[in-house]
């Protein structure tokens, strides 16, 4: 493969062709779901009227259907998807490991103690309900992840970050958090643990615009904050060694590399529950379909917002009436894509 | 006066190792014989252990206690070897022996065979997950081999294949529980590990061959395993092949996990932590981290089982809880310790 550079003043990016068409086309079918995903459902709408009714002019009913109930939801899909994307490539090449997810940051753990938490203990003999539930679980969750990535974050710091220490405090504290969700599933009533398990698979049903704007202003946040640091990830990628080497300051570069994976993983966990497969397959398949040596950002942002936009319309309409999460649709959908680019794609440059 | 070579010395020293690991086994099986929420007199057991003894003692031994404390000291060793050779293999300390998807192929196993036989008991599920985590164990490794084969021989592929598949037979499983409650209610029992609830004898005896000769497997792979840390390509200039060396692993990962899933239900943070503790002291070598993990893997799993009836009384708390909530932080401390004073040397040094 060749890389040709494009040159704008001091800055320099290579030029490769084939990663802005896995962009590309991931966003543009990414879009055509999206729409298609608008039009299904009980009252049914051709994409065409979709459309007009995206640009303002639509009936009514329409417009009622398409925008206060649909859109919001697959809006949330679509950033949660590239929020989940860029976090997990984020966090493999920070890593350098193949297997590293956010998960790795505590983050999912975290965010399950909280929402479980809420749910098991803060339902009186039935169920949680009203406030409890639509503010409740989801901020349950923030908090949960946010001091999980915090705890994750300070242990590293003080131990240091050198080889394998930071990964097995990843493991660790995941592990201490896991226990206590299991431990609150077995001792929850089952119809605690019945609601608490939707809210692990992770769920897009009933999303709203309230859920929109704060997981809209954090990804319009951090994306921005990425771009800079985006170009040091390549170093990151060869090692602590040759990036010191390069001029790169690890520990502040993956630093600040890590707490925006953590912001990011966390709003989306809040808003949706832990899809974390997302996360984990995203940068892979970006990888494999765009031939990069490591997880590129772009596609795997729009690879991560295909993934999940698709799953959650397969979720809604594979068993309708019933509404299957959707965290229970994504590994159905990305995993037999990534076998098959497993066995597909042959590696083009030998090393 | 002999000198001892450097090998020699290292010997020596790892011998002195697991020999303390097993007397701390044979103590960690006596606490969990004469520990329960039933206060029976010290005396009262040893007479039965001298033949004697009342009705009730006799059976809350050997029909309680010596089951889950056998099925603890089995399990615990499987769960951890298979996690050394999953290391081993895919060169990532992130692999668990849940990795080549043999517990996820279990879990859905159990499901379907809670769901649509109505099966509920412990002895019942064993052949469904045994079964369950063989053929999950072959489709992982048939995909691995044949990405392997189309791109290089890096165990990267076996990595994804074996994630993919996780992911889909979780998936399935997680289906399957959001639509029948009933099943749900059953499977998080079992899905959180644990050594009671009516496991006898009659649970450990079928599986526990396959187990052994599991671990038996792994020991005599172990100068394999340490080539293959050295990288694929060293592997190949020693001379040895590299596809039947990583059919062994994978072989014998799937009798471990296979049978500590049949009997024990999914304790597989056992699987990922234990080979990272015990490597501190054996050193990477496979020749002492994979009897060392076994013996270790087996004290860690019956303590856990001891905290978990002694700290709830008269309940008790599944094993796979405990090992989370007081394993964890035990290991981060261990961890943190070891690591942060060899970091502090090297700053100075720096």
């Amino acid at each position: 493969m060749s890389v040709r550079g494009i040159r704008v003043g001091r800055i320099s990016v290579p030029w490769r062709p084939r990663h802005l068409v896995v962009v590309l086309a991931a966003s543009l079918v990414a879009l055509a779901v999206a729409v298609v995903s608008a039009g299904v459902g009980d009252f049914s709408i051709a994409p065409s009227r979709v459309l007009a009714v995206l640009v303002g002019g639509g009936e009514r009913r329409e417009e009622l259907v398409i925008l206060t109930i649909r859109l919001p939801r697959i809006l949330v899909a679509l950033l949660v998807g590239v929020a989940l994307g860029v976090s997990g490539a984020v966090v493999q090449t920070t890593a350098r490991n193949a297997l590293a997810s956010p998960d790795l940051l505590g983050i999912t753990a975290g965010a399950s103690v909280g929402a479980v938490a809420v749910i098991v203990l803060g339902g009186d003999g039935g169920t949680v309900s009203g406030l409890l539930d639509t503010v409740g679980v989801p901020a349950g969750a923030l908090v949960g992840g946010l001091l999980a990535a915090a705890l994750v974050l300070l242990i590293i710091r003080r131990t240091g970050s050198g080889g394998l220490q930071p990964i097995l405090v990843g493991v660790g504290v995941s592990a201490l958090l896991g226990g206590l969700v299991s431990w609150m599933m077995v001792e929850a009533s089952i119809n605690d643990a019945a609601r608490a398990n939707v809210w692990l698979t992770g769920s897009l049903n009933g999303r709203s615009w309230g859920e929109l704007w704060p997981l809209l202003l954090v990804v319009l946040v951090c994306l921005p904050l990425l771009v800079p640091l985006s170009t040091r990830l390549g170093a990151i990628d060869l090692g602590a060694d040759v990036a010191r080497g390069l001029g790169v300051s690890m520990l502040r570069t993956q630093g600040a590399l890590l707490v925006l994976a953590v912001l990011l993983a966390s709003v989306t966990t809040a808003a949706a529950g832990p899809i974390a497969f997302v996360a984990l397959v995203s940068p892979h398949l970006a990888r494999l379909a765009s031939g990069s040596s490591r997880p590129p950002l772009a596609a795997s942002a729009a690879i991560g917002a295909l993934l999940v936009v698709a799953s959650d319309l397969v979720a809604r309409t594979v068993l309708a009436p019933i509404q299957v999460p959707v965290g229970a649709i994504t590994a159905l959908v990305g995993a037999p894509f990534l076998l098959w680019l497993l066995i597909r794609t042959r590696r083009e440059v030998r090393r | 006066m002999t000198v001892l070579t450097v090998a020699e010395r290292r010997d020596r020293r790892q011998r002195g190792w697991l020999g303390i690991a097993l007397a701390a086994l044979v103590v960690s099986t006596l606490i969990s014989l004469f520990v329960g929420s039933r206060g029976l007199a010290p005396a009262d057991l040893v007479a039965v252990m001298l033949g004697g003894g009342t009705h009730e003692a006799r059976a809350i031994l050997f029909d309680l206690r010596l089951p889950r404390t056998v099925i603890g000291v089995v399990a615990g060793a499987a769960f951890a070897v298979a996690g050394a050779l999953m290391q081993g293999h895919t060169r990532n300390p992130l692999a668990d022996p849940g990795l080549l998807g043999v517990g996820a192929g279990a879990a859905l196993a159990v499901v379907l065979a809670i769901s649509v036989l109505g099966l509920t008991t412990p002895i019942g599920y064993l052949w469904f997950a045994f079964a369950g985590a063989a053929a999950a164990a072959v489709v992982v490794t048939a995909f691995g081999l044949l990405g392997a084969s189309r791109r290089d021989s890096s165990p990267a592929s076996l990595v994804l294949a074996g994630t993919a598949i996780t992911a889909l037979l979780g998936a399935i499983t997680g289906l399957i529980l959001l639509l029948d409650t009933a099943t749900f209610d059953i499977y998080r029992f079992w899905s959180v590990g644990s050594l009671a609830g009516g496991r006898g004898f009659d649970v450990i005896l079928p599986v526990l061959p396959f187990i052994l000769v599991g671990i038996g497997i792994a020991i005599a792979h172990a100068s394999t395993l340490d080539a293959l840390a050295l990288g694929d390509d060293i592997v190949k200039s020693m001379g040895r092949r590299l596809a039947p060396a990583r059919f062994t692993g994978l072989l014998a990962v799937t009798l471990l996990v296979g049978g500590g899933v049949a009997i024990a239900g999914s304790i597989g943070f056992v699987g990922l932590i234990v080979p990272h503790l015990v490597r501190r002291f054996t050193g990477p070598g496979h020749r002492w981290l994979l009897p060392q993990c076994a013996v270790i893997g087996g004290i860690l799993v019956v303590l856990a089982d001891v905290i978990g009836r002694l700290i709830v009384m008269p309940a008790e708390l599944p094993v796979g809880v405990v090992l989370g909530v007081v394993g964890a932080p035990v290991f981060l401390v261990i961890v943190a310790r070891l690591r942060g004073s060899r970091a502090r040397g090297s700053r100075v040094r720096s």
